[in-house]
């Protein structure tokens, strides 16, 4: 069963002594609005481990399968089965070409969580063959500008011999590790029910994708992310497909606001605030993580 | 009928086809975006969007974001042996697969988009161009939506708010000759879609957008 209500989510992370997501422009330092100083984190690096979630929560096995898989946690060696969709075979003339390839787009939506999600681009060919998630999310940002610091570290080993002989037998190089002391971020995400009937998102898939939200951060563990941890998920709950209030008057009742002085080291420096008494009407709000 | 939205967003991505490798955004919104947005609240195959005028209300500002992306493409033909044979190995593995590319983006984007709709040789008996105009009202009041819409990519979603033609705050005093813009795609042949391009010049922040027919659009 596919959805029939329109979505917006708050969902709010932070992160302690760590990067959470390294800028390939900038030496991978953290990425940062340069005129504000705010931290961002890209909607692909959120969806990244959402489907390493889901991957690993539902085994990489179809329905759940997923698409664009991050090799070293994933790659098994081996091949799946699938249920095979029995496809007549058509002659190769082109408006029945169009429809086989419809058939294989949604075949592959019946199968791949992350396509069902959030859209694949598939086949050159073919107009159709290009599918749009309901699920859209925007970049993170962090309430208050972020500083991030540099670290130098030490090696007591070599990866050559060269570099050993560089050293006269000292063996031991520095590297840089940036983090940010703290950062709490805030992410946006809209999920149209419309585009859900499209790609076959279904409830079932919506109640994993909230639980990816919650517990990704968990099983994202390295050296480099520090402690990242969600703090709140707000979701705004439309009593119909279309709607019933536009997105911007929900996020603007979610408020995220300081109530320390001092540069701010964990999530209770922050107060969030959520205007419960204004909300909409046809609009509902379910709090995850509360 | 002609309606007017006022549209908002922290990024924006208008790529440039001629950039499209590495992306590089128009100084200000195509008509295709914009008609994406219109069309995000209410399309019908009964109705087609033509965008009028665009009004540029924040000065241009931009911000360079490089990502890690993947270069291949979901592939029809493994997808569709998986199908028949029943086994398969489907996956792409982003590690192997990867391309940084950069993008550059406006930021701070605010445009008060013009529009009105025609109805089609699709059109029902039942339809009317009161009746589409009727939902597109009610819809783009209450901020209901098909899907939300987007300043050229989805991850830069869009505010949008139902004005009149003539309220809201002044364009941005600017005027340049913006160069040859993509002005839509023809989708006269759906396999092979034909980009569309007119001459955009801003007039003290107004790009006026000349109708799709008229000798100023060419393919």
């Amino acid at each position: 069963m596919s959805l029939n209500n329109r979505y917006e989510f708050v969902y709010l992370f932070d992160v302690k002594d760590g990067n959470p997501n390294g800028d390939p422009d900038a030496g991978n330092l953290p990425r940062v609005d340069a005129e504000t100083g705010q931290g961002l984190v890209t909607d692909v690096c959120l969806k990244r481990k959402v489907r390493n979630y889901v991957g690993m929560v539902k085994e990489e096995t179809p329905p759940f399968e997923i698409y664009i898989k991050e090799k070293a946690v994933l790659n098994r060696n081996n091949l799946r089965a699938y249920e095979a969709l029995e496809l007549k075979h058509e002659s190769k003339k082109l408006p029945k070409k169009e429809d086989d390839a419809r058939r294989v787009t949604q075949w592959m939506c019946q199968n791949f969580f992350d396509i069902r999600t959030f859209g694949a681009v598939m086949s050159t060919d073919v107009n159709t063959g290009q599918v749009r998630g309901p699920v859209q999310m925007n970049f993170a940002r962090s309430i208050e500008p972020v500083v991030s610091a540099e670290h130098s570290i030490t090696r007591m080993a070599v990866t050559t011999e060269k570099e050993a002989e560089a050293q006269s037998g000292d063996n031991r190089t520095m590297g840089r590790k940036f983090t940010i002391p703290y950062g709490l971020y805030r992410c946006h995400g809209f999920i149209s029910a419309n585009l859900a009937k499209q790609t076959g998102f279904s409830e079932e898939d919506l109640e994993l994708f909230w639980d990816s939200l919650v517990n990704m951060l968990d099983h994202d563990r390295s050296a480099s992310r520090g402690e990242m941890s969600p703090c709140a998920l707000l979701v705004f709950k439309h009593d119909s497909a279309l709607g019933n209030a536009p997105a911007r008057k929900l996020f603007e009742l979610v408020d995220v606001k300081r109530k320390s002085q001092g540069p701010a080291r964990d999530f209770s420096d922050y107060e969030v605030t959520v205007k419960e008494d204004q909300l909409p009407k046809g609009v509902q709000l379910i709090k995850y993580l509360d | 009928m002609g309606f007017c939205l006022d549209v908002s967003g922290e990024f924006a991505c208008f790529t440039r086809p001629e950039m499209k490798v590495e992306r590089v955004s128009y100084d200000v919104i195509t008509p295709s975006s914009a008609r994406a947005i219109f069309e995000a609240i209410l399309w019908k195959p009964a109705i087609q969007w033509q965008v009028t005028k665009i009004e540029v209300l924040n000065p241009i500002k931009w911000m360079n974001l490089r990502r890690n992306e993947v270069e291949s493409i979901v592939s029809t033909r493994t997808a569709k042996s998986a199908m028949t044979s029943g086994e398969g190995h489907l996956g792409i593995y982003v590690d192997e697969q990867r391309q940084q590319r950069a993008s550059l983006l406006l930021k701070d984007v605010r445009y008060r988009l013009h529009a009105e709709f025609q109805m089609t040789d699709k059109a029902g008996p039942q339809d009317s161009a009161a009746k589409f105009a009727d939902m597109f009202r009610r819809r783009a009041e209450k901020g209901q939506c098909f899907n939300q819409p987007y300043l050229g990519c989805r991850e830069f979603s869009c505010d949008f708010e139902l004005v009149d033609a003539d309220d809201g705050p002044d364009p941005i005093q600017r005027s340049s000759d913006l160069g040859f813009m993509l002005y839509d795609l023809d989708y006269g042949d759906p396999a092979y879609p034909q980009p569309l391009f007119f001459r955009a010049h801003m007039q003290d922040g107004v790009v006026a957008v000349p109708e799709r027919n008229s000798p100023e659009v060419r393919g």
